[in-house]
């Protein structure tokens, strides 16, 4: 930015300002949004509005962009760099709010054979924006890593991430595996993956398929708030 | 991006249509066999699709939806190339073949020689002749590595090893390739692995000259 440009982000009214921070995300600002997250914090706003509008509201349209090609992986990355700035703030604090807005617990994990793990960090990321509670288990995981987490933290979501076409595959070892024991009805499934898609997910059994970080993170949301309004309505 | 062959079809010629990371053992391994420039025509998509696969299949289909028909038969030189099958239903809408494999790095070494170095580290970052040429542009202008150096661990951390399957035996691309492991932290292993199956391309063209 050009010293002419620059100005100081106190002098924009609220909604001028989660624009300003939605813009400066876009563009991997990460000082630009940290400092911006705490302005907002400091005019008394809540942490999750914080979070909700102007930090997942601008990875949003991140995703969107990413989806119609405008945005690559390198611009994305700077994205989530910079929401991470932000985050970094937000965390603590929603750590210890005393009202409880979890949507609940979500394991996710790359598959065995598979080491990449950059849509997986993002995915994991915009569910954190959203709210949930993430168990990242890393790279490389077999079938039982994923089993174990399950039985410890009794996730609402397990979430299978592959980029090779030789390792996607391998979610239909854990989707049979789940249903074998039992689990299928208590744990909803989702999977991604640069080279995955709506069919592959169907043939595995996965009800599930996330296109991208943000698309993922809405359907994580809405299965929950889905299954809440079914309680509700019982 | 695309060039315009429609002057100089021959409905007896074969297209083979190609990632950019292969028009060079591709020409190479024509003048090898003479007869199979008159039998063949060459065509490539740009290279830089390496580092955005969402884009091969699409741009397959948009090449031979325009070129196909001017042939007697097409061969795609690409394996499945990160596509997770999306570019096998372009090649089937078209009758076409494509070489066999997940990527090119399993073609060139060849799927048993390819399993065992995953299978001895999983973290393995592969380099071929045409990316160790082009390592500034691929690799590092086109993962934004330039203006964005911090995201090297974003992209590297999980890998341990850099190996080199080379086409042909260069001494100049092998410091090449050994510098660029010094440089990522890498462990380095060469393996001088040729162009492995490429040549399928050309499979079932009978050559009178051989």
């Amino acid at each position: 930015m050009n010293e002419e440009d620059d100005f100081d982000l106190n002098e924009l009214d609220d909604k001028e300002l989660v624009e300003q921070i939605q813009d400066d995300l876009y563009d991997g600002l990460d000082e630009e949004v940290t400092e911006g997250t705490e302005i907002l914090l400091s005019r008394g706003w809540d942490a999750n509005d914080v979070l909700g509008e102007a930090l997942v509201g601008g990875m949003k349209i991140v995703g969107i962009d990413f989806r119609d090609g405008i945005l690559f992986v390198p611009e994305v990355l700077k994205c989530a760099g910079a929401m991470k700035g932000g985050m970094g703030i937000l965390r603590p604090i929603l750590a210890e709010s005393a009202e409880d807005t979890s949507l609940g617990k979500f394991v996710i994990g790359t598959v065995k054979g598979d080491i990449h793990d950059i849509g997986k960090n993002l995915v994991g990321m915009m569910l954190e924006g959203s709210g949930f509670e993430v168990i990242d288990l890393g790279i490389n995981n077999p079938v039982e890593n994923y089993l174990q987490a399950i039985d410890e933290h009794g996730p609402v979501i397990l979430g299978m991430s592959a980029l090779l076409t030789t390792t996607m595959p391998y979610m239909g070892v854990v989707v049979e595996e789940m249903e074998k024991r039992g689990l299928r009805k208590d744990v909803h499934i989702m999977c991604g993956g640069a080279p995955l898609n709506q069919e592959f997910a169907d043939a595995i059994g996965v009800p599930a398929y996330g296109r991208d970080a943000a698309r993922s993170s809405e359907m994580a949301e809405d299965h929950v708030l889905s299954l809440r309004n079914k309680r509700v309505h019982r | 991006m695309y060039t315009d062959n429609k002057n100089n079809v021959d409905l007896k010629k074969r297209l083979v249509l190609g990632c950019g990371a292969l028009v060079y053992d591709l020409v190479d391994l024509i003048k090898q066999n003479p007869g199979l420039s008159e039998l063949v025509d060459l065509q490539c998509l740009p290279a830089s699709w390496h580092n955005k696969p969402q884009l091969i299949a699409p741009g397959v289909d948009k090449y031979l939806s325009k070129n196909a028909d001017n042939y007697s038969d097409v061969y795609i030189a690409y394996a499945d190339c990160g596509t997770g099958g999306e570019l096998d239903r372009v090649i089937n809408k078209y009758n076409a073949k494509r070489i066999g494999g997940s990527h090119c790095y399993e073609f060139f070494a060849g799927t048993k020689l390819f399993n065992e170095l995953s299978e001895q580290e999983l973290g393995t970052f592969y380099l071929t002749d045409y990316l160790v040429k082009n390592f500034q542009k691929i690799i590092i202008q086109g993962l934004g590595l330039d203006k964005h150096p911090e995201l090297f661990e974003v992209y590297f951390s999980n890998y341990k090893k850099l190996v080199y399957l080379a086409q042909t035996d260069n001494e100049r691309w092998q410091k090449e390739a050994s510098r660029y492991a010094q440089d990522f932290g890498f462990e380095y292993e060469y393996r001088l692995v040729g162009t492995g199956n490429l040549d399928t391309v050309f499979n079932g063209i009978e050559l009178a000259t051989i």
